[in-house]
């Protein structure tokens, strides 16, 4: 195909979008996208865009996320909430089999055959989800489930231009712009008084939606519009993390006395784990009838802040708070890198927003770095 | 063949309101189940009818608060091949366990206009403390689904699932927004015993502790938080003196905001 003959971006009224969510569900799509509830903005099933959070924005912090009015009706003006689209994918509890007594074979659960759309992702969240797939798809112990749901789905990313004051994508290199992963990628543009998008598309599904919705191609105005709107949002974030010098940090200093001033904050609830678009731990657990008849054996997500985690025969293995800390963010930031060959940090900040006590990994971080004379003195 | 014997159950009640022994009543639906797995043998607030130990499994309500009880326990521990304590009172003293703080006379002297007839213990204590337990489920009052958990598990020879983490990973498992980050609330959940199923979170309050202390919970580090974002030390006292103020972990943060 001749790829001059195709403009790169199209311009798409804001109220088409509601066309692309007819056209998913037409061909089968549960829509999912993010809507206010119990004052946050969640990712929930979606069927119209009246439900999209228009008008808010999410305010965040250490330890607090709050909703606020925005000056504009923006439908995607706000960052990132408590919600990450691992628990559609891979789900906190789910059945794996069921196994009767008399027989004693496994009857495997039925394929979940949902076709999920996902609108509103962000690149950090494709960026996770791209790294649960060298998980869950991609490795040696691929989970079918994971997959069949994963590779069903259409994305609809958005591209971030309100990151929250806990992000810190840019640093990660990881938005906040989105690169690739996407069916659609949209750029919400509504300072002009006008209420539009810049859509383009990264796959055959993304171009087939949109060649059924004859947009008018996107003017040089709006595309520099939506880079001016990406640079600013880059400038935007404070924080920052330099994921290699992290790395060498955490691998120099396992015994680093920080550690235990961390263990006497972390609370080991694990809420930076299950909030974590990456984290992708679980546990099994085995109930029966009561009569023993059947048994069945069900996934739930778990967390290397729990006991149970590490426990083998004779103990646990890290049963300090500051050794659970530190399995985490040493997973996280370095020895993950050695094992899937990425970091398991895409700079999101719900580890920071969500934390009870606001333990905050970019801070905690510089707190490995060695105290050069300058610092000392 | 010969009909299996079924393992005989009983109930007992000390020191408690009756809440979690009716969740074995409230199970409805499980319940024809249950008493088709298990022979309901000692239940007075189930059945008249009472048959003699010993018994397969005895599931114990309340706490210890007379010297009379403090005896009858042990004669239960006897003849019981399990014990397993349910509720807040039976693992931890209960709201009773408040006497503990302070002296049990003045409230003795308070509340009877013949002190004279009361013979009590000074202090509430869990059923623990009086004899070995073989397990022990939390709650104010204990959940139906975990109660049965426990018997189906003792019937079948397994491990119960109920695990020890805090209540935040059920608030997170089931998608509820943290109402200690997104509304400020106070909210025990990251020091709580799981096994409510966020019940408090799921209806926009913050967690009461009615499951006692998780493993391993840090009181001192989020009473800190407390303590830094305005709540009075008086407040924080009383979020760790609630049904489960005796549990150590509890007790201990409770007396650090003692007076100060």
């Amino acid at each position: 195909m001749n790829k001059k003959s195709k403009p790169s971006a199209y311009t798409l009224p804001a109220s088409q979008l509601q066309k692309i969510i007819d056209l998913l569900h037409e061909q089968g799509y549960t829509v999912i996208g993010p809507q206010r509830q119990d004052n946050a903005i969640i990712y929930d099933e979606i069927t119209s865009t009246d439900a999209l959070p228009a008008g808010w924005t999410d305010v965040q912090e250490g330890g607090t996320y709050q909703l606020q009015r925005r000056d504009d009706d923006a439908w995607f003006g706000y960052a990132v909430g408590p919600h990450s689209w691992k628990q559609f994918l891979f789900p906190a509890k789910k059945k794996l089999f069921t196994i009767e007594r008399e027989t004693f074979r496994a009857q495997a659960e039925p394929a979940d055959k949902t076709r999920y759309a996902f609108l509103g992702v962000r690149s950090c969240e494709l960026h996770a989800i791209a790294i649960q797939d060298k998980v869950f798809r991609d490795g040696p112990y691929a989970d079918p489930a994971y997959s069949r749901l994963r590779n069903n789905a259409f994305f609809i990313a958005v591209n971030c231009t309100e990151p929250a004051a806990t992000c810190f994508c840019s640093s990660m290199n990881t938005g906040p712009g989105a690169e690739s992963g996407y069916d659609l990628l949209l750029t919400e543009l509504i300072d002009s008084g006008q209420h539009e998008f810049l859509i383009s598309s990264a796959s055959a599904k993304g171009r087939a939606l949109l060649g059924k919705m004859e947009l008018p191609e996107a003017t040089p105005a709006a595309r520099e519009r939506g880079q001016e709107l990406l640079a600013r949002a880059a400038d935007k974030m404070h924080r920052r993390m330099d994921a290699e010098k992290a790395r060498k940090l955490l691998l120099a200093n396992p015994e680093h006395p920080h550690w235990q001033e961390l263990g006497a904050r972390c609370l080991s609830c694990a809420n930076c784990t299950m909030v974590c678009p990456t984290c992708f731990c679980s546990t099994v657990e085995d109930v029966t009838s009561l009569t023993g008849d059947t048994a069945e054996r069900w996934r739930r997500w778990d967390s290397c802040f729990t006991m149970g985690h590490s426990y083998i025969h004779g103990g646990h293995i890290r049963s300090s708070g500051a050794a659970r800390y530190r399995q985490w963010l040493t997973h996280k930031l370095a020895t993950w890198v050695d094992q899937f060959g990425v970091s398991g940090c895409v700079g999101c900040g719900r580890c920071i927003t969500w934390c009870p006590v606001a333990i905050d990994v970019t801070e905690e971080i510089t707190k490995f770095e060695p105290v050069t004379q300058e610092t000392a003195a | 063949m010969a009909e299996i014997k079924k393992p005989k159950l009983a109930v007992w009640k000390f020191a408690s309101c009756d809440g979690c022994q009716l969740s074995l009543l409230d199970c409805e639906d499980e319940l024809l189940a249950v008493a088709e797995s298990v022979q309901i043998a000692n239940f007075p607030e189930a059945s008249r009818e009472i048959i003699k130990g010993p018994y397969d499994i005895s599931l114990v309500e309340g706490s210890i608060t007379t010297p009379h009880d403090a005896e009858r326990i042990h004669r239960i521990r006897r003849q019981s091949r399990l014990l397993i304590t349910i509720g807040a009172c039976a693992t931890a003293g209960g709201i009773q366990a408040l006497r503990n703080f302070t002296s049990v006379d003045s409230y003795v002297t308070t509340v009877y206009a013949t002190p004279a007839y009361i013979s009590t213990l000074k202090k509430s204590t869990p059923i623990s403390e009086h004899v070995p337990v073989d397990f022990e489920l939390r709650g104010c009052p204990v959940n139906k689904y975990q109660l049965l958990e426990v018997i189906n598990a003792y019937l079948n020879g397994r491990r119960p699932n109920t695990p020890p983490h805090s209540v935040c990973m059920e608030c997170k498992s089931k998608g509820l927004v943290c109402v200690a980050v997104a509304q400020k609330t106070v909210c025990m959940g990251p020091l709580t015993h799981a096994g409510c199923g966020a019940l408090c979170p799921e209806y926009n309050r913050g967690c009461f502790g009615c499951y006692g202390p998780k493993e391993t919970p840090n009181t001192a580090s989020l009473a800190a938080w407390w303590r830094e974002h305005g709540e009075k030390n008086t407040d924080i006292m009383r979020s760790f003196r609630g049904f489960n103020a005796y549990a150590e972990p509890f007790r201990k943060e409770s007396e650090a905001h003692e007076n100060i």
